[in-house]
C-alpha cells in the first residue's frame, strides 16, 4: 500500500538524486552549481516531511541562499579558463567504481544493522522541541561549548577568508 | 510510512555521488560542490536518525547544526582558497596545480 508520505518521499528523492547527478554530470559548472541548488531543495523538502521545519529553513538560507550564491560568484571570478576541448573528469571509471563500491557497503551496513530497522517514526515531535534546542545551545550544563567553539570558526572564517581572497598590492 | 532506512540509502547514494564528483572532477569548484553534497547527506541522516529513534532529544539536532556551521565556513574559506589560487596560477584545474608534487 503506497501511502501519501511514500509518494512525497519519493518526488523529494527524485528532486534530490536528480540534482546531485546533474551536478557531478555536467560539463559546465555554472550548470553543475544550478542543479546543486535543486539538489538542496530536494533535501530541504525532505526535511519538512521529516517534521523538522526550522532545518528546512536552515537548509534553504545557508545552502541556497549562502553556499549555491557563493559557489556561483566564485565560477563567475574565474571563468572562461576550462577549455571546452578539456576532459571534464580524471579516472572517471575508478572513481566511479569506488563510489559504488562504497555505496554497495552502505546498503549491507543499513540493512544489516538491527536498530536502524525502523518501520515508522517513533513518538510525536514536540511543539516545543526548538525551544528546547535553543536553551540547549546556550545552557553550559548541554551544549555552550561547541557553540562557543562554532561562534569562533565562524568569527575566524569570516576574517581568514577575506585575508585569503583580498587582492594584495 | 516511510521506513527509516529509506531516508539512509538515499543519503548513501547522496554521498557515494558526492564522493564521485570530489574524485573525478577536475576543477575545484566541481570538487567543493561534491563536497557540500556530503555534508547534505551527513545532516539528511543526522535528522532521519533524530525523527525516528529520539524526537524528544537534542543532541542529533545540535550535530546538524554544527556540521551546518562547518559547511558554510568550509565553503567560505575552500572559495576564497581557489580564487586567490586562481588569481596566482590562472587555473583551477587540480592536474595543473602541481607546485608540491614530489
Amino acid at each position: 500500500m503506497i501511502t501519501v508520505q511514500q509518494v512525497v518521499f519519493a518526488l523529494f528523492a527524485v528532486l534530490t538524486l536528480g540534482g546531485a547527478i546533474g551536478v557531478v554530470a555536467a560539463r559546465k559548472l555554472f550548470h553543475a552549481a544550478l542543479w546543486m541548488v535543486l539538489a538542496f531543495f530536494g533535501v530541504a523538502g525532505l526535511y519538512l516531511l521529516l517534521e523538522a521545519p526550522f532545518f528546512a529553513a536552515l537548509q534553504l538560507f545557508i545552502y541556497i541562499g549562502g553556499i549555491a550564491v557563493l559557489t556561483v560568484m566564485a565560477i563567475m571570478v574565474t571563468r572562461g579558463i576550462m577549455k571546452p576541448k578539456e576532459p571534464v573528469f580524471t579516472y572517471a571509471i575508478g572513481a566511479a567504481g569506488t563510489a559504488l563500491a562504497f555505496l554497495v557497503m552502505l546498503g549491507l551496513f543499513i540493512f544489516k544493522t538491527p536498530v536502524w530497522d525502523v518501520a515508522a517514526p517513533t513518538g510525536e515531535v514536540d511543539p516545543n522541541g526548538l525551544r528546547a534546542l535553543g536553551q540547549a545551545l546556550v545552557s553550559p550544563s548541554a551544549y555552550l561549548l561547541p557553540f562557543e567553539v562554532a561562534s569562533v570558526l565562524l568569527l575566524a572564517v569570516l576574517v581568514g577568508a577575506l585575508f585569503i581572497a583580498r587582492e594584495k598590492e | 510510512m516511510v521506513p527509516l532506512s529509506w531516508y539512509l540509502l538515499l543519503a548513501a547514494a547522496l554521498f557515494a555521488i558526492g564522493l564521485y564528483a570530489v574524485m573525478a572532477r577536475r576543477n575545484l569548484i566541481g570538487m567543493l560542490m561534491g563536497l557540500e553534497l556530503m555534508l547534505n547527506a551527513i545532516n539528511l541522516n543526522l535528522i532521519a536518525f533524530w525523527r525516528y529513534l529520539s524526537p524528544a532529544t537534542v543532541r542529533f539536532r545540535v550535530l546538524a547544526i554544527i556540521v551546518l556551521v562547518v559547511a558554510a565556513g568550509e565553503a567560505a574559506v575552500g572559495l576564497a582558497l581557489i580564487v586567490a589560487v586562481f588569481r596566482l596560477r590562472e587555473t583551477e584545474n587540480v592536474d595543473e596545480l602541481n607546485l608540491l608534487r614530489w
